[in-house]
C-alpha cells in the first residue's frame, strides 16, 4: 500500500503540475497577438473623445499616408487631461511593456520618464527629420535635457483661458467682450452675478480644473517671473503673497458650483453654454470642443484669465521614443508624421491647439487659433505645472490631492503648505 | 461553527435556505395578520430600497443623450432608443470576448485543482495537514497588492503574453485557496467515508479513488466553485489594471474607459453597465439554486 | 498532490509578499533598475509621517465600521423578515442578493452617477429623487463635503447595497440550520417572541456572524474598485491606502508603494491570523 501510495502521489502530483501548466502554456497560442509579429505601431494617447480625438484622427490619417508598412493602432485611455493615462501609463512602463510611442507633456514632466530610463534621446531624428529649424528656440529648450532631446512636440495650448456666456453677463450688466482687469475685478463682476441670481457664476470641474485657476490666480498676483520661481525653487512658496493669492483662490471658489468633484470640465463648460453659469476657466482646447458640440460662436466669449493679459501659459504635448519599444521604427515614422508640417497641420486644426513649427500658416486655421498663434509670439510664455510643463507626475498628483483636500475643507495655510511640500519632492 | 463551517455549508447551503421552516402554522403562531402585513410592508420598501439603481439605469439606458438632464433624469425616456445600447456594445464588445475566453477557462482549471486538492486535505490526515491548510487559507485573505508589483515583474520576466494569458494564470494561481477551501469542506461533509473507504479496500490507489469514485459525485462541488470563480473573475478589476491594458484587458477595464471619459454619455455608461453584468447576473438567474450555494461556500473570499 | 499547490502558493502569495516586503526596506525611489540600498524602516517612518497616509488610514477605519455596520443591519433585518417564511420568498431573496453578482466597477458607475452632490433645482441622482419626493431634508452633498463619517459613509452605501444580500443568505441559512425543536422547546416554556429570539436563536448565529465579520471586514480592507469608479484615484476625501499605493506608483515609487501595500497586508493579518488559528484549532478539537 505505501508504495503505491507514493506511486500514485508522484503520478498525481505530475497531474498537477500537467494542469498548472496548462494554464500556462495557453499563454502561447491564445490571446493578444504580440505587436512586434506584424508591423501594428501601439500609440498611447489620452485622446479618447471630442476635440481631442478628432484631432487625432487627423494626425492617424497622416500617418496612413506617410507610413504605409505600418498600423497604427490606438491605445487611449480617457479621462481628467490624461490624468488615468498616466498612472496606467506608468504601470505599463514599470511592467516592461511600453507602447511603440506614448504621449508625454513636455518640460518637467518628461523629466520622469528621462530620469527613470524609459525613453531614448531622439536629437538624431532631429537632424534626420530637419526638425531643430523648425520649431521656436523656446520651445526646444523646454525640450532638452543635458543636451538632448527626448520627443517630438505635436501642438502648443494656452492654459490661461476664461470661457463666458454674454448672455448671461447681461444680467448683471457686465460687458461680456472683455476681461476684468484682476483677480479683485473678477470677484467683484462674480458678486454682482450672484447677486443678479446666478447661483454659482463660475463653473468649474475636479482636479487638474482647479489647478489650473490657482495657477491662473497666482500668476496674475505675482506676475510671470515670480510665478516661473514658484515652480523652480526661485519664488518661497510660503511667503505672504503666496498666501494673499490662495485666499484669492477660497473666495473664488465660494462662486462655484457645489458638483465640482464630480464631473470634468466639458460639463463645467456646460454650464456655461446653458446659462447656468457665467464663466469658466480651461484651457484653449475648449474652442476644438465648442466647434464638435456647435456651439455658435457669438454664443460665447473668451479672454486670458484676469491680471494674465501678458502671459501666455504653455503646454505642449509630445511623443516619445520608449526605450525597448516594440517597434522602434514604425514608432520613427509616427514621429516624423507628428513633426511633420502636414501632420500637425491634420492635427492642430482639430484639436484647437496651435502647431509647435513655426512655419504654420495662420489662414489655415479657425479663428480663435490666428489669435493665439500671434500672442504665442509677443506674450510672455510661462508654463503650466498642471499641464506637465513645470511639474513632475508626482509633484502634481501630491498637488491634486491638496487641491481635492481643499475643495470639501478650504485650509489656505494647509494648502500653501502642501504646495511647497509637494515641489521640494521630486 | 467557523469560517470553514460557514463555507462547509457547500451546495447543502442552498438546501438549507430552501428548506421550509418545518411547521408552517410558525407565522399564525403568536403572530396576527396585522404583523404579518407589517413583515410585507417593510420587504417591499426593501425590495424598493434594492431596485432603486436598477430603475433608474434601465430607463436612462434607453434615453437619447438630450434627455439624460437632471430635471429627467428619473422619467421615463420622451423617446426609446437602442443607441446609447449600439455605442456601449461597439465598445465593449472586444472586451466581452476577452472577458470571457478569460473567465471560462481559469474558472474550470481553478475548479480542477482545488478538487484534487480537497480532496487530499479532506481524506488524507497526514501530520501537518492543518498546517498545509491555514497555509493556503490565507492565500485567500491577503491584499493583492502587498504581491500586484513583484507578480507584475514575474510575469514580465517570465514573458507571459500581456492580455488573457496573464489573468488566467494570475486568476488560477490566486483562485487555488478558496476552490480548495470549498472542495475540502465539500468532500468532508458529503462524501461518505465508507465510499472511499470501500475504494481502498479494493486497492484502488488515490488517483483511482479520486477520478472513478470522486470526480464523478463531485458535479454540485463544481457547480459551485466554478460559478464562483467565474463570476469574481468576471468581476475583477485589480489584476486587470495592473496586468493587462485597453487593447488587451477585460471588460471591467472596457467600462472604466467608457464610462471615465471627460465627457461621460451617461446613457451609454448605464447601458454598458448592464452588458457588463450580463453574464454574471444570466449564470445567476439561471443557476440561482447553485449560486446561493457558492456564495456561502465562497463565503471567505472578497 | 498537494505540493504543486503549496509550490505555487509557497512563490505567489509567500514568495511575493517577501519580496514587497524586501522592496520596502530599500530606497528604490524609481523606475530605474539597478541596485538598492536598504535603508531599514525609514519607508515605513515617512508614511507614518505623513498626513496624506494618516488620512487614508483613518478613511479606511471609518470605511470599514460604517460598510460592517450597514451590513449586517440591513442582512440580519431581512434575514429575520424572511426567516419564518412568507410566501414569494424566494423573489425576494433574490432580488436581495442580486446585487452581489456585480462588479463593483459596474456599481461604481452607476452609483457614482446617483451620488451627485447637487442639490435644490439641480439636483441629480438620488438627491434629484428626493426632490421629487419633497423629502428635502435628506438631500446632502455625499462624498464631496462635510465630515470623514459622512464622506465615508456615502463610499460605503454601494457596498451596503451590494453585500447585504449576501449577509442575509449567510443569516438564513443560520436560521434554517437551528433545529426547530429548540423553538418549540423554547414556546412550551412560555418565552416571548423576543426572548425566543434573544436567549435561544441568536446565540446560535454568533459564530455565523463572526464569519460575516471577517468577511466584511476583510473585503472593507481592500476595497478600491469602487472608490476608483465613483471618486477617481486621486480624491483625498476618499483615499484609502489600497487607492493611494495606486497614486504612488505615478510617481514610480516602488519602496514607498510597496511598503503602502505591506502595511495594508499586515492590517488584514490582524484580523484574519487569529481567526484562521481559531478555525484550525477548532477542526483539531473536532
Amino acid at each position: 500500500m505505501r508504495g503505491g501510495l507514493s506511486k500514485t502521489l508522484a503520478l498525481v502530483g505530475a497531474a498537477g503540475l500537467l494542469a498548472v501548466s496548462a494554464c500556462g502554456n495557453s499563454d502561447n497560442n491564445s490571446g493578444g497577438s504580440g505587436s512586434s509579429a506584424n508591423k501594428d505601431v501601439t500609440v498611447f494617447t489620452w485622446w479618447a473623445d471630442g476635440g481631442e480625438k478628432a484631432g487625432l484622427d487627423g494626425l492617424v490619417s497622416t500617418f496612413a499616408t506617410d507610413c504605409k508598412d505600418y498600423k497604427f493602432v490606438n491605445s487611449a485611455v480617457a479621462g481628467g487631461a490624461g490624468s488615468n493615462a498616466k498612472q496606467v501609463l506608468a504601470n505599463d512602463l514599470q511592467a516592461g511593456k511600453p507602447p511603440s510611442t506614448f504621449q508625454a507633456h513636455a518640460g518637467a514632466e518628461l523629466k520622469d520618464y528621462i530620469n527613470a530610463g524609459q525613453v531614448d534621446d531622439i536629437s538624431q531624428l532631429y537632424k534626420d527629420f530637419g526638425l531643430d529649424k523648425a520649431f521656436p528656440q523656446n520651445l526646444i529648450d523646454n525640450l532638452t535635457v543635458d543636451g538632448k532631446i527626448y520627443s517630438i512636440p505635436a501642438n502648443v495650448h494656452r492654459a490661461n483661458m476664461v470661457w463666458a456666456n454674454p448672455t448671461v453677463l447681461k444680467k448683471a450688466n457686465i460687458d461680456g467682450t472683455k476681461a476684468p482687469a484682476s483677480v479683485d475685478a473678477w470677484i467683484a463682476d462674480l458678486t454682482k452675478l450672484k447677486a443678479a441670481g446666478v447661483a454659482a457664476p463660475l463653473a468649474i470641474s475636479k482636479g487638474f480644473a482647479q489647478e489650473m485657476l490657482v495657477e491662473a490666480v497666482l500668476l496674475a498676483e505675482l506676475g510671470p517671473d515670480k510665478f516661473k520661481g514658484l515652480w523652480d525653487g526661485k519664488t518661497d512658496w510660503a511667503g505672504g503673497d503666496v498666501t494673499a493669492a490662495l485666499n484669492k483662490y477660497k473666495t473664488l471658489l465660494t462662486f462655484t458650483n457645489s458638483d465640482r468633484e464630480a464631473i470634468d470640465w466639458p460639463d463645467a463648460l456646460g454650464y456655461v453654454n446653458t446659462g447656468k453659469a457665467g464663466y469658466t476657466l480651461m484651457g484653449d482646447w475648449v474652442a476644438a470642443q465648442q466647434v464638435s458640440d456647435k456651439i455658435a460662436d457669438t454664443a460665447y466669449t473668451y479672454w486670458p484669465s484676469p491680471g494674465t493679459e501678458g502671459d501666455f501659459q504653455f503646454l505642449s504635448d509630445s511623443f516619445t521614443l520608449p526605450t525597448n519599444g516594440a517597434d522602434p521604427d514604425g514608432a520613427k515614422c509616427w514621429l516624423k508624421t507628428v513633426g511633420s508640417a502636414e501632420g500637425q497641420k491634420a492635427f492642430n486644426t482639430k484639436k484647437g491647439s496651435i502647431p509647435a513649427r513655426s512655419d504654420a500658416n495662420p489662414a489655415d486655421y479657425p479663428k480663435y487659433q490666428q489669435s493665439a498663434m500671434a500672442d504665442w509670439k509677443s506674450k510672455t510664455i510661462v508654463p503650466s505645472c498642471a499641464h506637465g510643463a513645470a511639474c513632475t507626475l508626482g509633484q502634481n498628483n501630491d498637488i491634486l490631492s491638496a487641491m481635492s483636500q481643499f475643495s470639501g475643507s478650504p485650509d489656505v495655510a494647509k494648502l500653501q503648505a502642501a504646495f511647497g511640500t509637494a515641489m521640494k519632492t521630486s | 461553527m467557523s469560517a470553514d463551517t460557514a463555507a462547509a455549508a457547500t451546495g447543502q447551503a442552498a438546501a438549507a435556505i430552501r428548506r421550509k421552516p418545518q411547521k408552517r402554522g410558525v407565522i399564525a403562531d403568536g403572530s396576527t395578520r396585522r404583523s404579518r402585513t407589517v413583515r410585507y410592508a417593510l420587504l417591499l420598501l426593501f425590495l424598493l430600497f434594492v431596485l432603486i439603481p436598477v430603475y433608474v439605469v434601465l430607463i436612462t439606458s434607453f434615453k437619447t443623450s438630450a434627455d439624460t438632464t437632471a430635471a429627467s433624469q428619473w422619467n421615463l425616456p420622451k423617446t426609446w432608443t437602442l443607441d446609447p445600447w449600439r455605442k456601449a456594445w461597439d465598445v465593449l464588445q472586444p472586451y466581452m470576448v476577452r472577458s470571457l475566453s478569460l473567465a471560462i477557462p481559469a474558472a474550470i482549471i481553478s475548479s480542477l485543482i482545488g478538487s484534487m486538492n480537497g480532496f487530499v486535505l479532506a481524506r488524507w490526515r497526514f501530520p501537518g495537514a492543518n498546517i498545509v491548510f491555514a497555509f493556503i487559507l490565507f492565500g485567500m485573505f491577503i491584499p493583492y497588492q502587498a504581491i500586484m508589483l513583484p507578480l507584475r515583474t514575474t510575469f514580465t520576466n517570465l514573458d507571459v503574453t500581456r492580455g488573457v494569458p496573464t489573468l488566467i494564470l494570475a486568476h488560477c494561481i490566486y483562485g487555488i485557496p478558496i476552490c480548495t477551501l470549498i472542495f475540502r469542506n465539500y468532500y468532508a461533509t458529503i462524501v461518505p467515508n465508507e465510499i472511499i473507504e470501500s475504494a481502498r479496500v479494493d486497492g484502488a490507489g488515490l488517483v483511482q479513488t479520486y477520478l472513478r469514485i470522486i470526480l464523478p459525485i463531485s458535479i454540485s462541488g463544481f457547480v459551485v466553485t466554478l460559478i464562483w470563480q467565474f463570476t469574481s473573475v468576471w468581476n475583477d478589476f485589480l489584476f486587470a489594471l495592473f496586468l493587462t491594458q485597453q487593447n488587451n484587458g477585460p471588460v471591467t477595464l472596457g467600462l472604466a474607459a467608457l464610462a471615465g471619459g471627460q465627457k461621460v454619455d451617461y446613457a451609454a455608461s448605464m447601458a454598458g453597465a448592464l452588458i457588463t453584468s450580463f453574464p454574471t447576473l444570466i449564470v445567476y438567474i439561471l443557476l440561482g439554486r447553485w449560486f446561493i450555494g457558492g456564495l456561502m461556500a465562497g463565503a471567505l473570499k472578497g | 498532490m498537494l505540493l504543486p499547490t503549496v509550490l505555487l502558493l509557497g512563490y505567489f502569495v509567500y514568495g511575493l509578499i517577501a519580496w514587497s516586503f524586501n522592496t520596502s526596506l530599500t530606497d528604490r525611489h524609481t523606475a530605474r533598475k539597478g541596485p538598492a540600498s536598504y535603508v531599514g524602516f525609514a519607508n515605513y517612518g515617512h508614511l507614518f509621517g505623513e498626513d496624506r497616509f494618516l488620512n487614508s488610514l483613518k478613511n479606511l477605519g471609518v470605511l470599514t465600521v460604517a460598510f460592517i455596520v450597514g451590513t449586517l443591519i440591513f442582512g440580519l433585518i431581512w434575514a429575520l423578515l424572511l426567516e419564518k417564511g412568507v410566501p414569494g420568498e424566494s423573489i425576494f431573496r433574490s432580488i436581495y442578493l442580486f446585487p452581489m453578482a456585480i462588479s463593483m466597477i459596474a456599481s461604481g458607475v452607476v452609483w457614482g452617477w446617483l451620488l451627485n452632490p447637487s442639490q435644490g433645482e439641480d439636483a441629480r441622482g438620488l438627491n434629484r429623487l428626493f426632490e421629487i419626493l419633497h423629502l428635502h431634508f435628506l438631500e446632502n452633498p455625499w462624498w464631496t463635503a462635510g465630515s470623514r463619517w459622512t464622506t465615508m459613509a456615502s463610499i460605503a452605501l454601494p457596498a451596503v447595497w451590494q453585500l447585504s444580500g449576501y449577509i442575509m443568505a449567510l443569516f438564513l441559512a443560520g436560521f434554517r440550520g437551528i433545529p426547530p425543536e429548540l423553538r418549540e422547546a423554547a414556546r412550551v416554556d412560555g418565552a416571548s417572541e423576543f426572548k425566543l429570539y434573544r436567549h435561544v436563536l441568536f446565540p446560535q448565529l454568533s459564530p455565523i456572524a463572526l464569519s460575516a465579520l471577517i468577511i466584511l471586514g476583510h473585503m472593507s480592507l481592500k476595497l478600491f474598485d469602487l472608490i476608483y469608479a465613483i471618486t477617481g484615484p486621486n480624491q483625498f476625501r476618499t483615499e484609502v491606502p489600497a487607492v493611494y499605493m495606486w497614486n504612488t506608483l505615478l510617481r514610480s515609487d516602488m519602496a514607498k508603494s510597496a511598503a503602502i501595500a505591506i502595511v495594508l497586508l499586515a492590517v488584514v493579518a490582524v484580523l484574519v491570523i487569529p481567526y484562521i488559528a481559531y478555525t484550525v484549532r477548532q477542526e483539531n478539537e473536532e
